[in-house]
């Protein structure tokens, strides 16, 4: 999924400190799934809101929606109807989300309520990890099933660097070495001497670095 | 061994000699007799000088400018470069900068994370990473090429070293990780800072059973320690460092005053024991501002005067 935390409250209300009418919408995905911008966070988020306008002396009428997803046309059309009754939208969708809105709805200002940051796991509740950096050319079946694009802070494709200490990243003791992580499910495999291939330079064209992606499937276009 | 390259350095170990290597850290800002002063004090002692490369990640003045100054100077520059900073484009145009220059040696490295350094929060390249840098230089040497498949008017000659942590987690790999930069194609090795000698001497031997040893030369890597809190912070703070406890307690056993002898003393006594080990081809002595006490080292160790090869 992708991973979202909150915009701090004081960020939002620096965005709508102008608008009298705004529409919050939630989105009903991962940032759900990792409590920055569902349902409840968006109840939360207007409540704050109003305390605030509230404390300045100001009116402030809010409206509360959460859709299925914002990254689709279908669902974000649910809007379509009441959005020009307000000043302002804050989405707490990913960037995805909130770009989507202000592509569709050209006229009304769209500001982000949280800070998108990767694609990653729940490892535990309340515990979220990245997994994966979308290069566009998968390379985990070399890697024993884990990612050194995403995992290892120097994207090494032959690793590990010498700094990996005690299972550890050199740039954070908490921070798994993707290496070692790397090494010990080789070994657990029993294929411990794959560690020897030399993994190629990598072509980054797929990744960001080729500018925006984008994929077309003819058999399913309309 | 034959020799590949025009490198001093190369024809020093084909010759079988001991090599003697040493390193110095560009200043930060842009007085370029920093580097030439420090070259001046050391170079009668040593077969070449390193120059690092934005070393932990603090912005100094860069390692091609710094090892072009030596050159100019007479003295034989090992060309530092990590892949940190620089794309493939840039790599390559500075390989052949440096071969424009007659810069016969070069060190390829990943190089540490930015946020060591003073730009934490800047971006961070890695494009390649070392191994990858070490296939790219003896590509662009020996089939004359660039990455992307167009010919090299003139290829850069360059003699191409790396670095290797035998100290390092997983230990298991570190043997089979050199063995992944020979394979692509790496000739010489300059160690990690050596304090644990048993572990290091294991890894040797660990070499030698895949006859590693005779596929690339090593350098076994020294630093003296200036202080027992010098000892303590290695020990602690430096990742992939492996210092002894009694390293740390011989340093720490002597009065504040005395500490900066015993360290020349352990780093001598190192190299005498570290010479006996097959497959140790050299030192590579780094005393980063403390190059002067380059020059004892390399005389107590009896590995000066220095061979004379033109
Ligand atoms: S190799 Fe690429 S696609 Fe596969 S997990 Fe890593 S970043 Fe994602
Ligand atoms: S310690 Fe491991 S994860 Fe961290 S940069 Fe080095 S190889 Fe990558």
């Amino acid at each position: 999924m992708i991973v979202a935390e909150k915009k701090p409250i004081d960020e939002i209300i620096g965005f709508v400190r102008d608008y009298r009418k705004i529409l919050l919408v939630g989105c009903n995905e991962c940032v759900t799934v990792c409590y920055a911008g569902g349902k409840k966070e968006v109840e939360i988020l207007a409540s704050a809101l109003t305390m605030a306008f509230m404390k300045e002396g100001k009116e402030l009428e809010v409206k509360e929606v959460t859709l299925e997803r914002q990254c689709d046309h279908e669902y974000l059309e649910e809007i379509r109807n009441i959005i020009d009754e307000y000043d302002a939208a804050v989405s707490l969708a990913c960037g995805v989300g909130v770009q989507f809105m202000a592509e569709k709805y050209f006229r009304t200002p769209v500001f982000p309520g949280v800070n998108t940051l990767f694609m990653g796991v729940t490892e535990e509740r309340g515990v979220w990890a990245e997994r994966c950096q979308g290069c566009g050319k998968c390379i985990l079946g070399e890697t024993a099933g884990i990612c050194p694009i995403s995992r290892c802070a120097k994207r090494l494709l032959n690793g590990p660097c010498g700094g990996s200490t005690k299972g550890k990243c050199e740039i954070n003791k908490e921070l798994d070495c993707a290496w070692q992580l790397i090494i010990d499910r080789l070994k657990e495999l029993g294929r411990l001497e794959d560690y020897e291939e030399l993994i190629p330079i990598k072509d980054w064209s797929t990744e960001r670095a080729g500018g925006p992606r984008k994929v077309i499937r003819e058999d399913l276009k309309q | 061994m034959s020799t590949k390259t025009p490198s001093r350095l190369e024809k020093i170990l084909a010759a079988g000699h001991m090599a003697v290597t040493s390193e110095c850290g560009p200043p930060r800002g842009s007085k370029g007799e920093v580097i030439t002063k420090k070259a001046e004090m050391i170079k009668d002692y040593v077969d070449a000088i390193n120059i690092t490369d934005n070393q932990t990640s603090v912005t100094r003045l860069c390692s091609l400018a710094a090892c072009i100054r030596l050159k100019l100077m007479g003295v034989e520059p090992i060309l530092q470069m990590v892949t940190r900073d620089r794309n493939r484009i840039a790599l390559q145009s500075d390989i052949l900068g440096a071969a424009s220059f007659d810069l016969y040696n070069i060190l390829c490295l990943s190089g540490d994370h930015q946020q060591f350094g003073d730009s934490p929060q800047g971006q961070n390249v890695f494009d390649l990473d070392s191994i990858q840098l070490i296939q790219t230089v003896r590509y662009m040497r020996d089939e004359g090429k660039f990455l992307g498949g167009d010919d090299i008017d003139q290829p850069p000659k360059m003699f191409v070293g790396a670095a290797a942590n035998p100290f390092a987690d997983p230990f298991e790999i570190r043997v089979p990780r050199l063995a992944k930069k020979i394979a692509a194609g790496v000739e010489f090795i300059q160690t990690q800072c050596i304090y644990n000698l048993e572990k290091f001497e294991l890894w040797m031997k660990m070499a030698r059973d895949r006859g590693l040893h005779e596929k690339v030369y090593i350098l076994a890597g020294v630093t003296p320690f200036k202080s027992a809190g010098m000892a303590k912070y290695m020990k602690n703070r430096v990742p992939g460092m492996d210092v002894p406890d009694e390293v740390v307690n011989r340093m720490s056993g002597v009065p504040k005053e005395k500490q900066p002898e015993e360290g020349i003393k352990i780093c001598v006594e190192s190299i005498q024991r570290l010479k006996e080990v097959e497959g140790v081809k050299g030192f590579h002595v780094m005393a980063i501002e403390w190059e002067e006490k380059v020059l004892e080292i390399v005389e107590q160790s009896g590995l000066y005067p220095r061979p004379k090869i033109e």
